[in-house]
């Protein structure tokens, strides 16, 4: 079997979704941390088009952005089917995944702003958190992908892991359990996924890095 | 409507225009509504109640949004003839990283083409034709993007050549002049009858681009 490698940083979420997908399906990887503030040959000659991670390299050959590596994991390795099997069920779950990939991204930059601009991501995020509590989860249904884990709800780790990190470090309040009842039980059960433990990194760890960063730009806004 | 297809578009949109392309390449029989944007039909806000916007494909009364999410379905489920992904993993990989690379870049540098002036505009005219020779390194020397056939990349990006009339009025530039293998790439799919029917007309798409631009309040 080919030799599959994971070039990533483990603060990203968008790493996280492969890791998980990586883990769900049991397939061995070799991890490499990449320092984005200085970027390895490897990564730029991988992903020369966006030059960012996650890049997945499987055989020599490189798959870049994470949806579409998602996708070829689960075409590849096609053991415990990430999306759904009737094109109508598995149209819907891509809809989905597109979401998360639209508006979920700020999550984990949010600590770069304040003010203003803080309050208004603040709403816009309470936003897509309606939507994705209104439209996107079913009532007893305890995942996007009904009893099991799929695609979706890996898509979905920032909302599950980082917006509460984000959150403490910078204040901002967009979510509260009671009144996101069904996407309070989503983040719940979703953590409580032992694959879904293993690939999510510490929530100390992340503290602490968020936190520094936050430092950072509130002495450079201040100076 | 059991069993029928439906498709609520709008004329310009180059997103409708990718669905056109794949319901002609299938041979789908459908129905076509125009929808009117300023004033959204209940049918479209009922249909796709997240976005509010079109194009949306209804089959057998369902609705799939999103227009990449609706020409895989299309693929999918009509899959006895034109393929439009190909078999293979990595290669279906790389159809979707492209796509994924027009969805993320070209709607966005074309756009301020003609929102925009003076030195905002000339970043934008210079982003939108390294983002063009991008994608001609990536045709190569084939045909298509899709190899010896019309695939899932030719219908993600061809619906923007017939607003390249309108991008160039607005900025004043020549795109064949910087990116003429594309061009005569587009020309090609133009070849086609289903992207020559699903393409509006170019100068009508500049003429729309004018009244936008008023409505935007924009010179």
């Amino acid at each position: 079997m080919a030799a599959v490698k994971l070039l990533g940083a483990w603060v990203s979420p968008y790493n996280c979704r492969v890791i998980c997908a990586l883990k769900l399906k049991g397939i061995a990887y070799e991890y490499m941390e990449e320092d984005l503030l200085n970027k390895s040959p490897l990564l730029l000659q991988y992903n020369p088009v966006h030059k960012k991670i996650p890049v997945l390299v499987h055989g020599g050959r490189s798959i870049c952005e994470s949806a579409v590596i998602l996708r070829y994991i689960d075409e590849t390795w096609p053991e415990n089917p990430l999306l759904p099997a009737d094109p109508y069920e598995r149209a819907v779950a891509l809809f989905w995944i597109k979401f998360a990939d639209d508006t979920t991204f700020p999550i984990a930059m949010m600590y770069l702003i304040t003010g203003e601009e803080q309050k208004k991501a603040a709403k816009e995020c309470s936003e897509m958190l309606e939507t994705i509590e209104e439209h996107g989860l079913v009532e007893g249904k305890k995942f996007f992908g009904g009893d099991e884990i799929n695609m979706v709800d890996i898509a979905f780790c920032s909302v599950a892991h980082w917006l509460g990190v984000i959150e403490e470090v910078t204040g901002l309040k967009a979510f509260e359990p009671h009144k996101f009842p069904k996407l309070n039980s989503w983040i719940l059960n979703f953590k409580s996924v032992p694959v879904i433990k293993e690939s999510l990194p510490d929530i100390e760890t992340m503290l602490a890095f968020f936190k520094g960063r936050r430092e950072m730009v509130l002495a450079s806004k201040s100076s | 409507m059991e069993g029928g297809v439906v498709l609520l578009d709008f004329w310009a949109s180059m997103f409708g225009m990718r669905v056109r392309i794949a319901l002609a390449e299938k041979e789908i029989k459908y129905e076509y509504s125009e929808q009117d944007l300023r004033n959204k039909s209940d049918l479209l806000l009922q249909m796709n109640p997240v976005h509010k916007k079109i194009p949306v494909l209804i089959h057998n009364g369902k609705p799939i949004c999103e227009s990449l999410v609706q020409v895989q379905y299309i693929d999918e489920v009509w899959n006895d003839q034109a393929p439009l992904l190909p078999a293979d993993p990595y290669k279906r990989a790389t159809a979707r990283f492209w796509a994924d690379f027009v969805d993320k870049k070209m709607y966005d540098s074309g756009s301020r083409i003609w929102k925009t002036k003076g030195e905002e505009q000339e970043a934008a005219k210079k982003e939108f034709i390294e983002n063009l020779k991008l994608l001609e390194g990536e045709l190569g020397d084939n045909l298509y993007f899709g190899g010896e056939g019309f695939g899932y990349v030719d219908v993600a990006l061809v619906p923007f050549y017939c607003w390249f009339y309108a991008y160039e009025q607005c900025g004043n530039f020549s795109i064949e002049a910087e990116c003429p293998k594309l061009i005569a790439w587009a020309k090609r799919c133009m070849q086609k009858e289903s992207v020559a029917k699903s393409l509006a007309d170019p100068e009508k798409v500049y003429e729309f681009l004018l009244q936008l631009k008023k409505a935007y309040g924009i010179e």
